[in-house]
């Protein structure tokens, strides 16, 4: 399994390939994602949900997304610090991942390691991502549930929360609640969530915990539980999963079309024309319009890759 | 895609201290490395679930408490009975001389002494890695 995410990051068509073969063993995995601001206590609190989780008879791959410097590539992938125990256990196993040059967000190597965990039977895939910019909204887009980690006293920033993480919330946290402040940020959010109901009939939950300690798991357990019946029955767990494979082709054709694209017209392809739409000489628009006509008289010339 | 080096960086033993071993993790990154940061007091039966899970190349044992002529074999040796051993393990710290040639012998491919620049390190992981 180790070996099989290795090549999701470095041998995309050796992957491509085990998942082709056990493609009717996909689908069975609950995948959740852990998101919230920096520090709030997510490792730690996924640490405690996979033990809790364990304890009620499921298996579970961790997927702990970090991201990477965009200068080195480089990454120090600590998330890992938090959870030494209940890496240890069979039913148990744990990855640590950069984001690697997907702007922030999660790369196309955690979605196939989130696939990889499923072919390999198990019963939950937690994901734990930073979120900031681009990795909280991309979390929508792999985990069945969301689980948006808050602490006390973010004040202000509760607003700011509202844009982005209000809509992605299945399950709301408020960790570190034996800091002073839980009540009040767990009253702001319900009063937020009163505003804005979600429209497919789920309530959204607030769940205090502090997971230094352990407390309030049990309650996230069965929440996240009671959310994953939630969308089975209501059915809505096979549209987002049907909108997401379309999703997902559309993704890998567009990537395939981008490849064909810029092997009939050669390397080296937009550097000098871009030298001219900076200096004035050619807009943009009539670049791509050129482009686009060669591109077309090529490939049916030769008729695409299908001819070599 | 490009393979990029991964590496364990862990404190085994019960001292307190990780500052080397921050040093080593952030020049490692620095260089384009993955590094997986699993923190102090970690015993060699957590370094090595950790690294096989992880899939690293290479395991960087940092040691300050003089434990270390039992710890470092240690992880080599579970490394073996996990079918592992082509993980490469290197070690740093507070290291007699006198100690080097046993821990060579145990399998640790090469010990860093307070002093080695954070290059040597580097360049030593861009040598041996199997890539
Ligand atoms: N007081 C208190 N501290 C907590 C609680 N949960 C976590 N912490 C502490 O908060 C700090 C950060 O915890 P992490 O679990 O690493 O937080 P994180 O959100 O994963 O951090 P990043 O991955 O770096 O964004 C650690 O020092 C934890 O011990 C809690 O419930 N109460
Ligand atoms: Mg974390």
């Amino acid at each position: 399994m180790a070996r099989a995410i290795s090549a999701a990051e470095n041998d995309p068509p050796v992957v491509q390939a085990f998942l082709r073969e056990h493609s009717q063993r996909l689908g069975r995995a609950r995948i959740v994602g852990i998101t919230g601001p920096p520090g709030a206590g997510k490792s730690t609190l996924t640490g405690c949900l996979a033990a809790e989780l364990v304890n009620r008879g499921f298996s579970l791959g961790l997927l702990l997304v970090d991201p990477s410097s965009p200068f080195t590539g480089g990454a120090i992938l600590g998330d890992r610090l938090r959870l030494p125990d209940i890496a240890q256990h069979p039913q148990v196993f744990v990855r640590s991942m950069s984001s690697r040059g997907s702007m922030g967000g999660l790369s196309k190597a955690t979605s196939d390691a989130v696939k990889l965990l499923d072919a390999f039977g198990m019963d939950f895939v937690l994901i734990e991502t930073v979120g900031t910019g681009q990795a909280e909204t991309d979390i929508v887009s792999v985990a069945d549930s969301v689980i948006v980690v808050a602490v006390p006293g973010l004040g202000d920033d509760i607003q700011a929360l509202k844009a982005g993480i209000l809509e992605i919330a299945d399950l709301f946290v408020v960790n570190k609640a034996d800091r002073e402040g839980a009540e009040k940020t767990e009253r702001e959010l319900l009063h937020m969530l009163k505003m804005q109901p979600s429209s497919s009939g789920w309530t959204i939950p607030v769940i205090r915990t502090v997971a230094t300690k352990n407390e309030g798991i049990g309650e996230l357990a069965n929440k996240l539980l009671a959310h994953y019946e939630f969308l089975r029955e209501s059915g809505l767990l096979l549209r987002q999963r049907v909108a997401r494979a379309e999703q997902e082709l559309k993704d890998l054709l567009r990537s395939r079309m981008m490849q064909e694209f810029e092997r009939l017209m050669g390397p080296a392809l937009y550097r000098d024309l871009a030298q001219e739409i900076v200096a004035g000489e050619q807009s943009l628009y009539d670049t791509a319009d050129k482009l686009w006509q060669q591109f077309l008289v090529r490939i049916t010339q030769k008729g695409g890759s299908a001819s070599d | 895609m490009e393979r990029k080096i991964r590496v364990l960086v862990a404190k085994p033993g019960l001292d307190g201290h990780d500052r080397g071993a921050k040093v080593i993790a952030r020049a490692l990154r620095d260089a384009g490395m993955e590094v997986i940061y699993t923190g102090l007091r970690q015993t060699p039966e957590q370094i090595v679930t950790a690294a096989i899970q992880e899939d690293v190349d290479a395991i960087g044992l940092s040691c300050l408490s003089g434990a270390h002529n039992h710890l470092f074999p240690r992880v080599v040796e579970l490394l073996k009975e996990h079918n592992a051993e082509d993980i490469l393990v290197f070690g740093g710290g507070v290291i007699p001389d006198a100690d080097i040639p046993g821990l060579k012998a145990a399998g640790i491919k090469e010990i860093f002494t307070p002093g080695t620049s954070t290059q040597d390190v580097i360049a030593f992981l861009e040598a041996h890695v199997r890539r």
